[in-house]
């Protein structure tokens, strides 16, 4: 390994510096994957920059979320093991980046987290997910608390098609306050904490396909949020985003951990340089290396961490 | 910017709790998986008492005698003198095979013709969209045509193959449809590299297309078949009744469907006997074909 | 390759001689000649079952022949109201037990059964279409109907304060046992359809319902079912249409009494019935009378099948590729819709 080993430097980005991080930016999107060692240092974006903050109004109290502990966890689809034997903890009211060549086994691990792995036919977990301490996959835990507690946002942003924006977020909270319960203030609240509301007070009536993709992502978001849950999933949520959209989610994620705890997926290294205080790495259903953001990309231990960061395959 | 590690002071048996189940979105969900769970076994039920039903009953009318002697006309007498069923089995073979004599070339090829030369044209929407019109035609109405055009029109009188014609109509749409989706699914690539070869297009749909489409085709045959053969109505009024075999389908000619229905009618318990025997042969001739035709489409796949 | 023998390398080396183009041309024209011939020759049955219907409209009017209450052979005097009300109240109670059963069957099917059940399943539900209408009108006849006419009774004396349902004496052919055997008839129609548009619902739907802690059923309530409405609904129309026009099963078990029926347990007639029964004598008027009925029913089924055609086609279209299948089931069944989408 020939290149220097700079530190890593967290740097607060204000007006002046705004510039050369656009142009950063704009050549990392032109030529693609970059390699992390081109860059000087990753750079950690404080909510202060950014284009368009966020509904200033969000208010969002901290809330101390679970940590998240995987213990030997095995997945498999039938008789095929794709998740083979996990430790990971998940510190709680952080953003943890899962990242690795396609195939891995990143979304499956995390699928498991709020058990829908096994919603697939022949699929299997094994092992133990603890929330704080409590095991979800333990003999008297309730699947569905599971998933009220563990949210999940999906690759491909799917607000329900036949419902409006309104009805997409009251869903969750819904079911258990029945039909009749009156969810307007838990939505309005959703929707605030997810940078939507400015944008879709006015038609909540409107169908949930009709935005735009980041904004339907937000709204799944929302739906979500609306739950009120402990720990956020996200399966590559932003690949099917334009790169504006990208950064409004990316800016929420920073603004989210500090009541739940976030684990994110992503095959975008940027990605996870930019919003995770820690990153894993998977290869093939394997853990390889955990640790903060930045000691993954500029000082990994494991050489096939090294060998991945700086692009040589995946 | 990490926070505290949870010490929200949340028991650990309370962390899930609060977004537990209600029991009243358990009961819920119990009563409506009950109520589909029912719903299904309702929908299941019919069949096997059906079928329960017809080889209890019908099972003790079959006999030798039952399959090679016409159907007597007597009524009041003891079932010794009913007769069997022969005239009724010859006369839905005969019927049904002319039918589908009929039936399977034309259809296949106005299918043909919608797939290969038809396709978008203003002419293959309208022939779709009446072949869609036919196929929601009720099978009496099929029977009232061919009265109208061969009887009426042509002054003369029941006859087998007029029952056929009207067999033939209400087989049609179901040929051309089956045959049209079948046809759709023959890979576009196989006949273009065909024709790329320089073949003419009647020798690509005869050489190439039509074998490809033959398993395929074969079970919406056999359906369509099946189908014709349960029929009832069409034949009230063309092929008409009558008891004896006739080998000719220029006259009267029964069938078992028809046979069935004058027997239903009947007050005599033999009478009801022999239709049992005979319903359960039709509906064994019918699934015979229907197996049949699952056999080939199983086998085949047009990958 | 039958290339025309010219010497030199011009394009009339590609020409094929006419004689070689005579097959093409052939089977081209044919065909078409077909289509259109197809195509006449329904056009042509309309117009002259509408020839044959006239005398009896000329005689009565259409409106009171279809809504006069009398249809009364002896006097040829023929209004068709009782046919049209005991069609329409049989496939009302048709649709009204066999929808419900129809759909809980495709539920259990796509959502709720073990995967190795699901062919067996199939199948029981899809071979009731193997089942012959005379032999549903022979069972329901000599097995159902005296089976259930304890239990028609009481219901009926229980719910005498019901107008309609109950109060009056029940008779073995009547319009529940029609509707009921009816009912049967379309399950296997209407449950292919719902199957193959529950089948088009995409995952993500589904499991964005579970990630946010639904129970089976509140996701199938939420994902499933909404998505899937106009598919349904086109799917029950097809079973309406097929349950108006069904003929035999119809009349071995209605009664054939030519007047409204004053209970729901009581004989009554329908528009198919009349033709079967009366038409091997009727002469002149009445048989007029029978092709006008005739008529009514074939624009009934038109308008019903038309409906049902669109509402399934636009369910199939926005099914994306495995729309297919809900075309398909419509077509054919399962069965074809199982053989296209295994290709």
């Amino acid at each position: 390994m020939t290149s220097p080993r700079p530190t890593a430097e967290v740097v607060d980005v204000d007006a002046e510096s705004h510039t050369e991080l656009d142009r950063e930016d704009q050549r990392s999107q032109e030529a693609g994957s970059q390699p992390a060692s081109e860059y000087a240092s990753p750079r950690i974006i404080s909510p202060r920059t950014a284009s368009t903050p966020l509904s200033s109004d969000a208010a969002l109290e901290a809330k101390p979320g679970p940590s998240v502990r995987l213990e030997r966890l095995r997945a498999f689809y039938g008789e095929s093991e794709q998740v083979k034997g996990i430790d990971l903890e998940f510190r709680a009211n952080e953003v943890t980046a899962i990242i690795g060549p396609s195939g891995c086994g990143k979304s499956t691990m995390v699928r498991c987290i709020n058990r829908m792995h096994e919603e697939i036919p022949g699929a299997r977990a094994q092992g133990r997910v603890l929330l704080e301490d409590v095991d979800v996959y333990g003999p008297s835990v309730d699947v569905v608390a599971v998933r009220r507690a563990v949210g999940m946002v999906f690759q491909k942003p799917n607000p329900f098609p036949t419902m409006s924006i309104f009805d997409n977020v009251a869903a969750g909270p819904r079911l258990s306050a029945g039909r009749r319960g009156d969810v307007r203030a838990t939505v309005e609240a959703a929707l605030r904490d997810a940078g939507l509301w400015e944008e879709v007070a006015d038609r909540l009536d409107a169908p949930g396909a009709g935005l735009s993709g980041g904004q339907q992502q937000r709204l799944c978001i929302a739906r979500s949020l609306a739950v009120d849950p402990e720990v956020i999933l996200m399966d590559e949520p932003c690949s099917a985003l334009d790169p504006i959209a990208t950064l409004k989610i990316e800016e929420l994620i920073d603004q989210l951990k500090t009541r739940v705890t976030i684990v994110i997926v992503t095959h975008n290294m940027q990605q996870a340089a930019r919003v995770a205080d820690r990153t894993a790495f998977m290869l093939d259903g394997r853990l390889v290396e955990v640790g903060p953001t930045q000691d993954i990309f500029t000082n990994p231990s494991d050489p096939r961490t090294e060998e991945y960061v700086t692009g040589k395959f995946g | 910017m990490s926070a505290a590690n949870g010490q929200a002071g949340l028991k650990s048996e309370d962390r899930l709790a609060r977004f537990a189940l209600s029991p009243a979105r358990r009961r819920r969900d119990r009563l409506a998986r009950g109520s589909v769970l029912a719903g299904t076994a309702i929908a299941v039920l019919p069949l096997l008492v059906i079928v329960y039903y017809l080889l209890r009953k019908g099972l003790g009318a079959w006999s030798v005698s039952f399959f090679t002697t016409d159907p007597t006309g007597n009524t009041f007498f003891g079932s010794s003198g009913i007769g069997g069923i022969k005239s009724a089995i010859l006369g839905t073979i005969e019927i049904v095979a002319l039918a589908s004599a009929i039936a399977v070339p034309l259809g296949v090829g106005v299918a043909v013709w919608l797939v290969e030369y038809g396709r978008v044209s203003w002419l293959a929407r309208t022939v779709r969209f009446f072949v869609d019109v036919l196929t929601g035609v009720p099978s009496i109405v099929f029977g009232l045509f061919v009265y109208i055009v061969l009887i009426v029109g042509t002054g003369s009188t029941y006859a087998g193959y007029k029952g056929s014609v009207a067999l033939a109509l209400l087989m049609l749409p179901i040929v051309i449809r089956s045959a049209e989706v079948i046809l759709l699914l023959v890979p576009s690539a196989l006949r273009e590299s065909a024709l790329a070869l320089g073949a003419p297009r009647w020798r690509v749909i005869a050489r190439v297309v039509l074998p490809t489409a033959l398993p395929g085709m074969l079970t919406g045959v056999l359906l369509a078949v099946a189908r014709a053969a349960g029929e009832t109505a069409p034949l009230l009024f063309t092929a008409a009744y009558t008891m004896k075999t006739g080998f000719g389908l220029g006259g009267f000619m029964n069938s078992l469907p028809v046979q069935i229905y004058k027997d239903v009618t009947s007050p005599t318990t033999s009478v009801e006997h022999r239709a049992w025997g005979a319903a359960l042969t039709l509906v064994a001739m019918i699934l015979l074909l229907n197996t049949i035709a699952r056999l080939i489409a199983r086998r085949s796949r047009l990958a | 390759m039958e290339a025309a023998s010219i010497p030199g390398g011009d394009r009339a080396t590609l020409a094929r001689s006419p004689l070689a183009r005579f097959p093409d041309r052939a089977l081209k024209y044919g065909l078409t000649a077909l289509a259109v011939l197809i195509l006449a020759l329904i056009v042509y049955f309309f117009v002259r079952l509408f020839g044959q219907a006239h005398a009896a409209f000329a005689r009565e009017g259409v409106l009171s022949f279809v809504f006069g209450n009398d249809w009364n052979v002896g006097a040829e005097h023929f209004g068709a109201l009782p046919l049209v009300v005991g069609t329409l109240i049989t496939s009302a109670l048709a649709l009204a037990i066999g929808v419900p059963v129809a759909v809980a069957a495709a539920v259990y099917a796509t959502e709720l059964c073990p995967l190795r059940l699901r062919g067996a399943l199939t199948l029981l539900v899809e071979l009731l279409a193997a089942v012959p209408s005379v032999v549903y009108g022979l069972w329901g006849i000599f097995f159902l109907a005296p089976k259930l006419q304890g239990a028609e009774q009481w219901i009926a004396d229980r719910l005498s304060f019901i107008p309609f349902v109950g109060g009056g004496l029940v008779t073995i052919p009547n319009y529940f046992i029609t509707g009921l055997v009816l009912a049967i008839m379309i399950l296997p129609i209407v449950s292919a359809i719902a199957r193959e548009v529950m089948a088009t619902v995409p995952a993500d739907h589904k499991e964005a319902a579970l990630a946010l802690g639904a129970t089976r059923w509140e996701m199938i309530r939420m994902a499933v079912l909404p998505y899937c409405r106009s598919g349904i609904v086109g799917g029950a129309m097809l079973g309406l249409g097929r349950a108006i026009g069904e003929t035999i099963a119809v009349t071995i078990l209605i009664g054939n009494a030519p007047r409204l029926g004053h209970h729901l347990f009581s004989q009554g007639y329908s528009l198919a019935a009349s033709i079967a029964n009366e038409f091997g004598e009727a002469q002149n008027v009445h048989r007029s009378a029978l092709f006008a009925a005739g008529l009514v029913l074939f624009v009934l089924t038109l308008l019903v099948n038309g409906v049902a055609r669109v509402l399934v086609a636009r369910a199939a279209r926005a099914g994306g590729p495995r729309g297919r299948g809900v075309e398909n089931a419509a077509a054919g069944g399962q069965i074809l819709a199982d053989t296209a989408a295994g290709a």
